[in-house]
C-alpha cells in the first residue's frame, strides 16, 4: 500500500467510520480496526495525534495485570482529566492509534502496552511517565525469551529522556535493577512478610537468579512468583528502597483485599474490591503511576476503592439461576494467582477449564504444565476441560494424579459451558478458568443469551 | 523396582514445562508398580556414574545455559561414563545443545558442550518456532510418530553418520533444512521438542523407562504392561494436526 501523509481530520473520519461499520456488521468490537487503518495509511499520524495531547502521555506495561492496572489508573484520573485510553485491552500500536482517534478533546494519553510493542509505542507517543509492572514468562512462542524483552526494556529505559519519570515494581529483580540507571525512579512493592509464600518462590519462577551475577537470590519474602524482597548473597544486588508500598495486607477470599498504602510522609488504608495479592500489585502500579501524573493521595484512594474488575479478568455473571465466576488464566504466574485466590475462598468442587491455542493465547500450550493447579485439584470432584486443546489439559490433570474418570473432555466451548452449568445446582456458582480467546468466546456465548453486554458497549 | 532419575540443573533449566516430562515418567512407572525417585543434580553436586538409571536435562534461556555450561564442564567425564554404562538419557532443547560438542554464538564465542552427541550448534538469526511432527524408528521396523513444539534459534548440525532422533514430517527440526531432528546415541535421546514431549508421546516415556529398568537390572529392556492411553492419543492427534496445518514455516 502506498503511504501518504494525510490531514488528521480526514484520516480520523474515514478510519472511525470503518470501526462503526465493523460493529454494525457484527464482526466484533471493531476496537482496533480504525487504528489499523490509520497505521497503514499514515504511520506518522499516530505520533502526530499523540503530540496534540496537552498533558502528554503515560505508558504502562507488564506481563500480568496491565489492563487492570491501567483501568485503575483511569478510575483515579478520570475525574480530573479527559483521557485517551485503550481500555478494551487492545495494546499494540493499532489499539493505541484507535484510542487516540476515538478520544476527541482528550488531554492525557493513558496506554497499556504489549511488552514487545513497548519500545515502538514509546517512540511514537513519547510518554512522560513510563510504568513497568512485572516480567513473567508468557507466550514464549511469540516473544522468544523473557530475556529478550528484558533487554529491550533496559535499552528503552537507558534512552528515556531525563525529564520523563520511570515507575517500576522494585519487587521484580529485572525491574528493580533498572533503578541503578535512574536513581530518581519511583519504586513500588509489597512490604508484608506475613503474606510471603511458604517455601519461597513458586515452581518454575522466573528471575530466581541474580540478574547481575547469576547466583541464586535469597528471598526474604516472595509474594507472587518471583516478586518479592530479594537479595543476592554473592554480589549484594537487592531490592531497591520502596517509594510507595503496601503493608498490613488483609485478603478477604474472593471478595477483596485491604492494605495500608504508604507514600513518603503519609499512609492510608485502601479497601480494594478485587481479590488477591496480584491485585494489590496492580493497585500499587496504578497508585504510583497516578501519583507521578499529579494525582493526590485522596484521589488515589477514592479511585482504587471505586474500581470494579475489568471484563473477563475476574467477573461474576448471573445466568439460568446459576452464577458464573470467570477468572482469566493466560500464563503460569497469573494462573497460579487465580488458583490461589479460588482456593482461599470456598474451594470449588467443580470447575470448567478452557484452553485455546490461538496466537493471543499462545500457540505453545506447554505453560499449563508450569501452573500449580494442584491446590485446586485437591478440592475438585469433577473437572470439565474445554477449548481446542482440551485434551492437553486432560493430560495435565491426569498426570497430576487426578482420576481420569472425573475428567470430562468437551472441546466445544459452548457445550463445555453447558455441561458445567448442568452439573451446577440451582443457586450455585460455576467456576470457569479460560484462556484469553476462550474467555472472549465464552463471553460472546453468554451475551448472545442476553446475560452480559458485549464488551465494546461496556467499554465505551 | 526402584528407578533413579537424575534431573540435571532443575532450578536453571526448566523453561518449557520440563516438570511435565518428569511427572509422566513418575506416574507411568508407578502404574507398573515401580518407584521412581528423582534426584536433583545441581551446580556443585557430584554426578556419580551408575547412580542414575535415567538422566534428564531440560531447556533454559541463553543466560541460564551459559551458567550451566560452565558447571557442566566439571561433570563431563562422569556424564559420559554414565551414558557409557547404559543409563538412559533424555535431553530437551537447551539441554540437547549442551550435550553436543559446542554451541557457537553469533559473535563467534563458543560454549563448550559435553560431547555425548556428535553434533554442534550455531546461533541463528530467526527463531524456529512452531508445532512439529516427527517420524521415528528407534526399534528397527517400528515406526512411531512424535508430536511436539519447537522454539530455538540455534541450528544444530549432526556429524557425518550420526543418527537423528527422527525425520521431520512437518516443522523445522535441527537446522530447518536437513529434515533431521534430534540425535540418538544408544539409549540417549536429544531433541528440540517440548510441549512437553512425553505426555502426548507416552510410548517414548515407556521406551525410556524400559531402558532405565534395563540399566538397573543389567538385563534386556522389559516390555512394560500396556496402559489406557486414550487421552494421550487425543492430545497427540491434535498436536500432530497442528503441525501439519501450520507448523514450522518461516
Amino acid at each position: 500500500m502506498m503511504r501518504v501523509r494525510l490531514p488528521l481530520p480526514a484520516l480520523s473520519a474515514a478510519t472511525r467510520a470503518a470501526g462503526a461499520l465493523s460493529r454494525l456488521a457484527g464482526a466484533g468490537g471493531g476496537t482496533t480496526l480504525p487504528g489499523k487503518l490509520l497505521w497503514k495509511l499514515d504511520p506518522s499520524a499516530v505520533a502526530r495525534l499523540a503530540e496534540r495531547l496537552p498533558q502528554g502521555s503515560a505508558a504502562l506495561s507488564a506481563t500480568n495485570g496491565k489492563t487492570t492496572a491501567a483501568a485503575m489508573t483511569a478510575e483515579i484520573l478520570g475525574g480530573r482529566v479527559r483521557l485517551a485510553h485503550n481500555r478494551s485491552g487492545a495494546n499494540l500500536v493499532s489499539g493505541i492509534a484507535s484510542a487516540l482517534l476515538a478520544a476527541d478533546g482528550a488531554e492525557l494519553g493513558l496506554f497499556e502496552v504489549d511488552e514487545a510493542a513497548l519500545p515502538q509505542v514509546a517512540s511514537l507517543v513519547r510518554p512522560r511517565v513510563l510504568c513497568l509492572g512485572n516480567l513473567f514468562r508468557d507466550q514464549l512462542d511469540r516473544y522468544g525469551e523473557l530475556e529478550l524483552i528484558a533487554e529491550r526494556w533496559r535499552t528503552l529505559v537507558r534512552e528515556l529522556p531525563a525529564d520523563a519519570t520511570l515507575v517500576v515494581n522494585g519487587d521484580d529483580p529485572q525491574l528493580g535493577n533498572l533503578v541503578a540507571e535512574r536513581p530518581d525512579a519511583v519504586v513500588f512493592g509489597i512490604d508484608d512478610p506475613r503474606h510471603a509464600r511458604r517455601g519461597g518462590t513458586q515452581h518454575a519462577a522466573d528471575s530466581t537468579h541474580c540478574v547481575r551475577c547469576g547466583a541464586p537470590y535469597l528471598f526474604h519474602a516472595a509474594y507472587v512468583g518471583h516478586l518479592g524482597d530479594y537479595e543476592c548473597t554473592r554480589c549484594g544486588h537487592r531490592r531497591p528502597p520502596l517509594t510507595l508500598s503496601a503493608a498490613a495486607i488483609e485478603l478477604d477470599g474472593l471478595d477483596g483485599a485491604a492494605f495500608d498504602l504508604r507514600v513518603p510522609g503519609a499512609e492510608r488504608r485502601v479497601l480494594l474490591r478485587l481479590p488477591g495479592l496480584y491485585n494489590v500489585y496492580n493497585a500499587l502500579a496504578a497508585a504510583a503511576l497516578a501519583r507521578a501524573l499529579g494525582a493526590s493521595l485522596d484521589e488515589i484512594v477514592l479511585g482504587l476503592e471505586r474500581f470494579d474488575a475489568v471484563f473477563g479478568r475476574f467477573e461474576r455473571i448471573e445466568m439460568d439461576r446459576r452464577g458464573l465466576l470467570m477468572l482469566l488464566i493466560k500464563n503460569p504466574a497469573g494462573a497460579n494467582e487465580a488458583v490461589r485466590t479460588l482456593v482461599a475462598g470456598a474451594a470449588p468442587t467443580l470447575a470448567v477449564v478452557a484452553l485455546n491455542d490461538a496466537i493471543a493465547d499462545g500457540k505453545d500450550v506447554s505453560w499449563i504444565w508450569d501452573v500449580d493447579f494442584e491446590p485446586l485439584l485437591d478440592g475438585l470432584e469433577r473437572v470439565v476441560v474445554t477449548g481446542n486443546r482440551a485434551a492437553e489439559l486432560a493430560l495435565r490433570f491426569k498426570y497430576a494424579g487426578f482420576d481420569p474418570e472425573a475428567i470430562e473432555v468437551v472441546p466445544s466451548l459452548e457445550r463445555g459451558l453447558d455441561r458445567g452449568l448442568e452439573l451446577t445446582p440451582e443457586g450455585g456458582e460455576l467456576v470457569v478458568l479460560p484462556t484469553y480467546t476462550a474467555m472472549l468466546a465464552l463471553r460472546r456465548i453468554v451475551s448472545k443469551r442476553g446475560h452480559v453486554p458485549p464488551y465494546w458497549v461496556r467499554a465505551a | 523396582m526402584k528407578i533413579v532419575v537424575g534431573h540435571l540443573y532443575p532450578e536453571y533449566l526448566n523453561i518449557y514445562a520440563d516438570r511435565g516430562n518428569i511427572a509422566v515418567l513418575q506416574r507411568r512407572a508407578a502404574w507398573r508398580g515401580h518407584e521412581l525417585e528423582v534426584q536433583a543434580v545441581s551446580a556443585d553436586d557430584t554426578l556419580e556414574p551408575g547412580a542414575h538409571d535415567l538422566l534428564y536435562i531440560g531447556g533454559g534461556q541463553d543466560r541460564e545455559q551459559a551458567l550451566v555450561a560452565h558447571d557442566l564442564k566439571g561433570k563431563r567425564n562422569q556424564l559420559l561414563a554414565a551414558a557409557d554404562g547404559g543409563a538412559a538419557v533424555l535431553a530437551v532443547c537447551g539441554g540437547y545443545q549442551l550435550l553436543g560438542r559446542f554451541y557457537r554464538f553469533a559473535n563467534g564465542e563458543e560454549l563448550p558442550g559435553v560431547g555425548l552427541f556428535p553434533l554442534h550448534t550455531i546461533a541463528g538469526e530467526r527463531r524456529m518456532i512452531g508445532d512439529i511432527l516427527l517420524d521415528t524408528e528407534l526399534v528397527p521396523g517400528e515406526r512411531r510418530t512424535i508430536a511436539g513444539f519447537e522454539n530455538h534459534a540455534g541450528r544444530t548440525y549432526l556429524d557425518e553418520g550420526a543418527e537423528p532422533f527422527g525425520r521431520v514430517v512437518a516443522g523445522f527440526g535441527n537446522d530447518g533444512a536437513s529434515g533431521a531432528e534430534g540425535c540418538r546415541v544408544g539409549r540417549a535421546i536429544g531433541t528440540y521438542l517440548h510441549g512437553p514431549l512425553l505426555p502426548r508421546n507416552p510410548w517414548l516415556a515407556d521406551w525410556l523407562l524400559a531402558h532405565a529398568v534395563a540399566h538397573r537390572t543389567g538385563g534386556e529392556a522389559p516390555i512394560l504392561a500396556p496402559l489406557t492411553d486414550d487421552l494421550e492419543r487425543d492430545a497427540h492427534a491434535v498436536s500432530a494436526q497442528r503441525a501439519r496445518d501450520r507448523g514450522g514455516r518461516f
